[in-house]
């Protein structure tokens, strides 16, 4: 057990902290606010002075564009990215889901073909998993690819697949054998949304936001060589990424909870509760050191699934506790929050009294999300239920 | 970084889990229990022999140079067996504090025959209305190097044989059988830490040093006795898995129905959060001083509540087994109610971490270590 960094972790957090300072760049306060497409564009250049400055792909091969560097440095990545108040990266799915699947489970060919355009943000990813009678019980998915020659052939229809409205691929993942249990007859695919017969719908939230969409597919034709694993033992690959979402993909958000956290102490000595600032006040106290205690925690058992990583190579199971305890904390904090600001905390960013500019009402109604996305909670109590702990299965 | 534990201290978890085991089985902590003395001496001396009274002191005083760390590893173990008897009071406690704050000829005298197993002890602290971190409200009074007082809530008093007693500004050691001293049992929740009441009247005492050098030496006590907590959440959670695996209703494992398999996924949130806390804690009182205060509350509080509800949750999924005498739940939901309040409840450590994290911004950490 050693929590300092070593010799080369230190030296690798120096060399970013400096880059990050030169090049994060001084608008992005302002442009925070622009509307979701051009805001996007704004992250995907951001993302391409990343990769030319070294700095996308961390943990990922060198030969693809990576740094060939660990998991603990991708890990500083992310932390020093939110310290430094960057902006974050345009292919969120892409480097946190999807590359990884390519790493553990593409061909050579997929690797040389797909990874540095993820890196670089030429190509921007998205995940088909979801449809609209296969949520939870993903495996029972209908979406079906058909064999013709050297291609599959696609039909069917994803839903809540975010960025699907800008995404140029999708890892779906598709039935070719209807005629095996559900989990058997599963491929997963890297398919090119220019492809013709596919149609994008966005889906609005109730955050008024549309990240998410509809993806409908007649008759796309995606090439054999895009099968990612073999064929019918998709399912594999699938939780493979599903792993990832859930084991890894929390880290850069501990350092945004704690920057959120700073926030509400800073408001919490600014704003008034009976004729004293509210950081007087016991239960506010109460309140914000119970918040500001879990995300310590978290980070503490980021930490350690991290390390376990390191040690093992690929997330496991009881990845699940991290994305419940992020989930949820997430929600607790932002309820705090609304408490904290009284009737000000759901002024939207339109209101002119609004306090962050909207951002503690559009965080809470964004909260609610967070225990659905990524599987539920409900979905990953079952998890840590039957996998973690051995208990028989509950459905 | 590297936050899992080496070999070494794989090895050194790994043995004192066997070590319990064999030498402090549950039939005989229940036995204890229900004779009402939680103090075994043939325990004692083999818990000295294997060196773990001497564990993170000095070697010069007989101890074994250890880390905050390797304690933590060490009570873990001990929570999971739910070692009775005076050793969190005579090591993580008195022997931790005289370490702090005693001179090397006091320690000599006081630590050496803990570290050797001879000398048993325990911190007398709070009295009636003067709770945990209020040790400058206490009424005990020194006049003339003797002191009068009554302190409470002391664990392990019967059986040391000296005491240390934070008095006034100064910390003190009194001899347990000195004039003045009337230790009373205080009979309460835990069965396997007995607490007591000592009165001191006009009892000479030896000044050991200041209260102040108390902060980190009850830091570390805390962070120890959070490990302890985290092995006793550990217990109960694997005594609640196997329970809902074997117990069948409406013809199948309880275990398969998910409002009791998703007790047992908490449980295992809850105990493995705690874990990451303690771990920290114990980590940072060696390695990082300006996190610890911080890092020990953190902890404190968590498991705090976490002990409590992972407690309740085993006993609701043990169903009626689980609020039977015969049953070992309650031995270790007893000891957790017990430590939920010890070295400060849940409230007591968020309003230390609002101290220290609220009112003086500039000690917050500053990214990662
Ligand atoms: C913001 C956001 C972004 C998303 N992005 C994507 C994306 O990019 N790609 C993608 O593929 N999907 C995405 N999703 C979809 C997400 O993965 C699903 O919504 C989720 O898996 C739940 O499926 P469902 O919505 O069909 O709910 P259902 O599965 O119908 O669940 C409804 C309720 O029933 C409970 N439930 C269901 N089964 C069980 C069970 N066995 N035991 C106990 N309780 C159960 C659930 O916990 C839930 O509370 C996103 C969702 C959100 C909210």
């Amino acid at each position: 057990m050693d929590l300092n960094m070593t010799a080369e972790e230190q030296q690798f957090r120096d060399e970013l902290r400096g880059w990050l300072k030169a090049n994060v760049p001084a608008d992005w306060s302002a442009k925070r606010e622009d509307p979701l497409e051009t805001r996007f564009e704004y992250l995907r250049t951001w993302q391409r002075k990343l990769f030319d400055g070294g700095w996308a792909g961390i943990s990922w091969p060198k030969e693809y564009g990576g740094r060939g560097a660990s998991l603990m440095q991708q890990v500083i990545f992310w932390q020093e990215m939110a310290l430094a108040d960057a902006p974050p990266m345009a292919n969120v799915l892409g480097l946190g889901l999807i590359g990884p699947t390519i790493i553990g489970f593409g061909t050579n060919a997929h690797k040389q073909r797909y990874l540095s355009k993820i890196l670089n943000a030429e190509e921007i990813w998205c995940q088909g998993f979801s449809e609209p009678n296969a949520g939870s019980d993903l495996a029972s998915l209908q979406t079906s690819a058909r064999r013709e020659g050297d291609f599959y052939v696609v039909n069917g229809q994803k839903t809540w697949t975010s960025y699907g409205w800008i995404a140029d691929w999708c890892e779906v993942v598709v039935r070719t054998d209807p005629n095996v249990p559900k989990h058997k007859g599963l491929t997963v695919m890297l398919l090119d949304m220019k492809t013709p017969g596919i149609s994008v719908r966005p889906l609005r939230q109730m955050t008024g936001e549309s990240e998410f969409s509809e993806v409908f597919f007649q008759d796309v034709r995606v090439p054999v060589e895009n099968v990612v694993g073999e064929v019918n033992q998709g399912w594999e690959v699938a939780l493979g990424t599903l792993m990832h979402e859930r084991g890894t993909f929390g880290a850069g958000l501990q350092i945004l909870y704690r920057r959120n956290m700073e926030r509400l102490i800073e408001l919490s000595h600014e704003l008034e509760r009976d004729g004293r600032p509210a950081a007087q006040d016991p239960l506010v106290r109460q309140k914000l050191a119970q918040c500001y205690a879990e995300i310590e925690i978290m980070r503490l058992n980021q930490m350690r699934a991290f390390s376990r990583i390191s040690a093992t190579g690929v997330p496991g199971p009881e990845g699940s506790i991290q994305k419940i305890f992020w989930s949820e904390l997430n929600q607790r904090v932002q309820q705090v929050a609304q408490e904290l600001l009284g009737p000000y905390a759901q002024l939207a960013s339109s209101s002119s009294d609004a306090v962050d500019k909207g951002a503690w009402a559009y965080g809470y109604l964004r909260s609610r999300g967070n225990t659905i996305e990524a599987g539920t909670s409900e979905i990953q109590r079952n998890i840590i239920g039957h996998f973690v702990l051995g208990l028989p299965r509950s459905y | 970084m590297q936050f899992g534990l080496s070999e070494s201290q794989e090895i050194l978890k790994d043995n004192a889990r066997k070590f319990f085991a064999g030498e402090c089985p549950l039939n005989h902590v229940r036995k204890l229990a229900e004779t009402g003395s939680t103090y075994d001496a043939d325990l004692w001396s083999k818990m000295a022999a294997q060196g773990f009274t001497g564990i993170i002191f000095p070697e010069e005083y007989g101890g074994m140079g250890m880390s905050a760390v390797d304690l933590s590893l060490l009570m873990e173990e001990a929570g999971r067996a739910l070692v009775p008897g005076p050793f969190f009071a005579t090591v993580a406690l008195a022997a931790t504090v005289i370490n702090a704050v005693a001179t090397d000829a006091q320690k000599k005298k006081y630590l050496a025959p803990i570290c050797s197993g001879e000398a048993r002890s325990t911190l007398a602290e709070i009295e009636a209305g003067a709770g945990w971190g209020a040790r400058a409200e206490g009424k005990t009074t020194v006049v003339n190097g003797r002191l009068t007082g009554e302190k409470l809530f002391v664990p392990a008093a019967d059986v040391a044989d000296f005491l240390v007693v934070a008095a006034g500004s100064g910390v003190f050691a009194v001899q347990r059988n000195a004039p003045g001293v009337s230790v009373t049992p205080m009979p309460t929740m835990d069965l396997t830490r007995s607490v007591y009441a000592v009165r001191l009247d006009n009892t000479p005492a030896e000044k050991l040093g200041d209260a102040s050098g108390m902060e980190r030496a009850t830091d570390v006590a805390t962070a120890a006795l959070v490990a302890e907590m985290v092995g006793g959440m550990q217990r109960i959670l694997d005594m609640t898995v196997e329970y809902a695996k074997t117990r069948k209703q409406y013809g199948k494992a309880i275990g398969a129905f998910q409002a009791v398999q998703h007790q047992c996924a908490d449980m295992y949130l809850e105990t493995e959060s705690s874990r990451s806390a303690a771990y920290y804690a114990a980590w940072a009182l060696d390695h990082d001083p300006a996190q610890a205060a911080t890092a020990v509350s953190i902890a404190k509080m968590y498991a705090s509540d976490a002990c409590r509800t992972v407690g309740n949750r085993g006993v609701q999924v043990h169903g009626g087994m689980g609020f039977t005498w015969e049953n070992d739940l309650h031995l270790y939901y007893r000891r957790a109610k017990a430590s939920e309040t010890m070295l400060g409840d849940a409230t007591f450590h968020r309003e230390r971490i609002a101290r220290l994290v609220i009112d003086a911004p500039g000690a917050r950490p500053q990214g990662v270590h």
